[in-house]
């Protein structure tokens, strides 16, 4: 059920869209995709500052290295900085190359019930593959975005599309992007304890995204499927440009065509109230966003709460008999 | 050991299987070895906690208080608000399952809820259910989940069998850090009364002597005069140890089982016999008698009540800066609460080893050394006589202590420290090193007879590695700069690995330090065991005899 009810929603989203755009293009070719992105851009403001609002009373990055201590001793500068110049090391790691899953270990029973813990690198290898191949997609789709055509989506277009296997040509990252998500999914089904943790919400993003992917791919593949390029182009840099959008053209358009942009517009307003807060979230982490020197530096606390101690005096009150006999000094002795 | 303790050939036979039923319908069994005994009613009123009363987890009826859910509840609210680890940790998790394997209790347990993930999934699914839009709509299918006293009753269960290691937030792609999740967990369960003794009646002794074991002022002398003493049949060499001393340059705070427990005692000999040929001026405190601090295990109220002492004392006794000993979660308190809790720090100096003129300028704030620091920076500028073949009858290896490894990053330091004392050390596997130690399975106030199960069993992936250097280097010494970890391994190694007995570090220091006017025939190690160059004197005096 925790992947059925996520697969059918996807579908129905799908469904929804297409016939939704047929019916109703101006609803579901304009006014949905505004909401949804300002869904996106409230929602992820929001939660941002609703973080931010949360103090970080400690100070407790998890140390991943040496630290910086007696001058001949080696620090290790990224995985336990101790100047901004490390962090944003450590920090730019983790975002870009995914530093910390890349250590992944796997651990594995032998025979005499040894354990080891050997390497595991396809978690990296996919997730890393999943979010380029999408970064990548997203930012070709620039070209439908803009006029002019900015720089970066022509030369990534070029690169990507660099095989040239077929007609139009089929761009790398559309296939990466399916394979990485296929084994997102895999991994989930296939490892008995993944199964386990994983949730409705685990399945439910990575069936949008391969939908997202399967329209997409259908309309520049699929000769039945051919979205009117110079519409889609007309539409975005309308919603973009917050101008008047091309509601007639728009009846014209395939029902992919909107099955595509309602499943990209759920996607983007499920963004805030989902695990892809990961997305802002990990430059907020606090074991990961701080340097390590809590021992060279006061850090506040801005609710450092007042508690009962048991002071000096009090203690030494407590015991002065017992330490006079013991032959301790005292403060007071009466 | 305890008789019900199953034979290790048993407790090694872990069963992966998983449940039928999904983790939201399974519940915790209270199997007797895996749970600890509630705080004592004395204990938790004591320390003026809400609800002390007579229970046990085993019960029935915990006797919560009518509203308990509500006190929860409020007491998320107001966590949420407080701590941005909270709250980022319960919205960003994918459940990518990195950190499923690296729990030394789920990789000797086979419990599904000691995956890291499941553990804080089932503080997360309150949240959701509670405090997000999507839980309170769509309940279970958005991963929320009522609090019922059973799953009230997981929470304690699985908060306590989590020692606060870390280790899964190394691999986090997001460093959530389980700790900081179990932390909030107990904070929680301690709003309604439910916590463990072996937590509370630490807390509650050392609130009032100073100590978690309760030792009073004069008991505190007695054991250092007796150390002192001991020092001497050993060495020939009359230390001074002084006890409140005002005016001395450094106060020096150790974890109470240092001078109480063995084999911590022996690295406490070590602190003494390197003090005293430094002819550092320092005093102990019978009221800063504990480095330890349970209260870590407990709330973050009640870890800055216990922490108060330390520099409250350094201030009366008007010492210029403080050295801490070996002991793990002491210092993860030191080094990222102290300061921040109880500081500034600014009636102390910048710590100067008066011995080599050394700045420690990574303690230039909270003005406290590890004594692992300090003693790498001797024996670096050579202001210490060492002879390593006296501790040739060690053969090590090192366990890298959960809080100074991954709340800290002291890693070098000790190594050096221990190549430079002895000749044959050895490191345990990569991956169970460094950042990446395994922890001994006792630690965060878990580490009593009631739970020795679940601790052989959590301990099993450090004891496993130790099986290997052991097997392949002859490894008869595991050597750890905790006060946990020396008082728990030790059970551990009986049982896992019967040959491997554990020490200080300080204590192979003590060892192998060539004191002046040591007594001339001063040919046994700290534990009065003959010295490991005995033998090979012994030959060469023969030779030198024939000769």
């Amino acid at each position: 059920m925790r992947v059925i009810i996520p697969l059918v929603a996807v579908g129905a989203l799908g469904i929804i869209g297409a016939l939704g755009g047929y019916l109703i293009p101006g609803l579901f070719g304009v006014v949905v995709p505004y909401a949804a992105l300002a869904v996106f851009l409230v929602g992820i403001i929001v939660n941002v500052l609703r973080w931010a609002k949360s103090p970080v009373p400690f100070r407790i990055p998890t140390t991943s290295g040496q630290q910086k201590s007696l001058p001949w001793i080696k620090q290790n500068k990224f995985d336990n900085p101790s100047t901004m110049v490390g962090l944003i090391g450590r920090m730019a790691a983790e975002v870009l190359v995914f530093r910390s899953l890349f250590k992944n270990t796997k651990m594995e029973l032998g025979h005499d019930r040894n354990v080891t813990y050997g390497q595991e690198i396809f978690l990296w290898v996919a997730a890393l593959a999943f979010h380029y191949s999408f970064l990548v997609i997203f930012l070709r789709h620039f070209r439908f975005f803009m006029e002019p055509v900015p720089f970066f989506s022509t030369m990534l277009a070029q690169v990507d599309g660099f095989f040239e296997i077929t007609v139009p040509t089929v761009y790398l990252s559309g296939l990466v992007l399916l394979g990485a998500l296929g084994y997102l999914f895999f991994r989930r089904i296939y490892y008995a304890n993944l199964r386990y943790i994983s949730l409705p919400a685990d399945y439910f993003p990575l069936f949008l995204i391969m939908a997202i992917a399967v329209t997409g791919l259908s309309m520049r593949h699929l000769p039945w499927f051919k979205a009117d390029l110079f519409v889609v182009k007309d539409l975005a840099v309308s919603i973009f440009s917050l101008s008047s959008p091309p509601v007639d053209a728009l009846r014209n358009m395939q029902p992919m065509f909107f099955a595509h942009l309602f499943l990209v517009s759920s996607l983007i307003a499920y963004f805030p109230f989902s695990k892809l807060l990961h997305m802002p979230g990990i430059f907020m982490s606090p074991t990961r966003n701080l340097v390590n020197n809590s021992r060279v530096k006061r850090h506040i606390n801005p609710w450092n709460p007042e508690v009962k101690t048991h002071t000096y005096e009090e203690w030494e009150d407590e015991f002065r008999d017992l330490m006079r006999d013991a032959g301790l000094p005292l403060e007071k002795d009466e | 050991m305890s008789e019900h303790l199953p034979k290790p050939e048993v407790l090694s036979n872990v069963d992966f299987s998983l449940p039928d039923k999904g983790w939201m319908d399974t519940h915790s069994d209270f199997k007797p070895g895996t749970w600890n005994y509630s705080g004592t009613r004395k204990s938790v009123a004591y320390l003026d906690e809400p609800y002390p009363r007579k229970w046990q987890p085993s019960d029935e009826d915990w006797q919560l208080p009518h509203n308990w859910k509500e006190i929860i509840l409020e007491g998320m609210r107001d966590r949420l608000d407080k701590f941005r680890t909270f709250k980022i940790f319960m919205d960003i998790c994918v459940r990518c399952g990195a950190c499923a394997d690296k729990c030394h209790y789920f990789i000797g347990s086979g419990d599904p809820k000691n995956m890291p993930v499941l553990r804080a999934e089932l503080l997360r699914a309150v949240y959701r259910k509670e405090f997000t839009l999507a839980g309170k709509l769509m309940g279970r299918m958005a991963g929320g989940l009522d609090l019922t006293e059973d799953l009230l009753r997981d929470w304690f269960y699985y908060f306590f069998q989590c020692t606060e290691c870390r280790r899964c937030s190394v691999f986090c792609p997001y460093g959530i850090d389980t700790a900081e999740i179990t932390m909030m967990g107990r904070e929680l369960l301690n709003l309604v009364g439910l916590n463990i003794d072996w937590i509370m009646t630490p807390a509650a002794n050392c609130f009032r002597t100073g100590n978690h074991l309760g030792i009073l002022p004069h008991g505190f002398k007695d054991s250092v005069d007796f150390a002192v003493d001991d020092v001497y049949d050993n060495t020939g060499v009359r230390v001074e140890a002084p006890v409140n001393k005002k005016g001395a340059e450094i106060l020096f705070v150790v974890p109470s089982a240092d001078y109480f427990a063995d084999p911590h005692y022996y690295g406490f000999m070590g602190y003494l016999t390197l003090l005293h040929e430094i002819g550092l001026d320092y005093t102990f405190s019978a009221y800063a008698s504990e480095g330890g601090n349970f209260g870590l295990f407990h709330s973050n109220q009640m870890m800055k009540r216990l922490n108060a002492k330390i520099y409250a004392e350094a201030k009366r006794l008007g010492v210029k800066w403080i050295l801490g000993g070996e002991c793990g979660h002491m210092w993860r308190v030191i080094h990222q609460y102290m300061d921040t809790m109880n500081g500034p720090a600014d009636f102390l100096e910048e710590p100067v080893s008066p011995i080599t003129g050394t700045k420690f300028e990574n303690a230039k704030s909270t003005k406290m050394v590890h004594i692992c620091e300090f003693t790498a920076d001797l024996i670096k500028n050579g202001k210490l006589k060492l002879d390593p073949s006296r501790n040739d009858h060690v053969r090590a290896t090192y366990h890298d202590s959960c809080n100074p490894s991954r709340g800290m990053g002291l890693l070098d330091e000790p190594r050096y420290v221990i190549n430079s004392v002895m000749n044959n050390f050895f490191e345990m596997p990569e991956n169970t090193i460094r950042e990446k130690t395994f922890c001994c399975g006792s630690g965060a106030g878990l580490g009593t007879d009631e739970n020795l199960e679940m601790r052989m069993r959590g301990g099993y992936p450090r004891a496993n590695a130790v099986q290997h250097v052991r097997d392949k280097h002859g490894v008869n010494r595991l050597l750890c700069i905790c006060a946990i970890d020396k008082a728990t391994l030790a059970p551990l190694m009986e049982y896992w690995a019967p040959e491997v007995n554990v020490g200080a570090i300080h204590e192979l220091v003590g060892n192998a330090l060539v004191m002046k006017g040591e007594k001339p025939d001063r040919d046994a190690d700290l534990r009065g065991e003959p010295y490991g160059n005995a033998k090979a004197k012994e030959e060469k005096k023969e030779e030198g005899g024939k000769g």
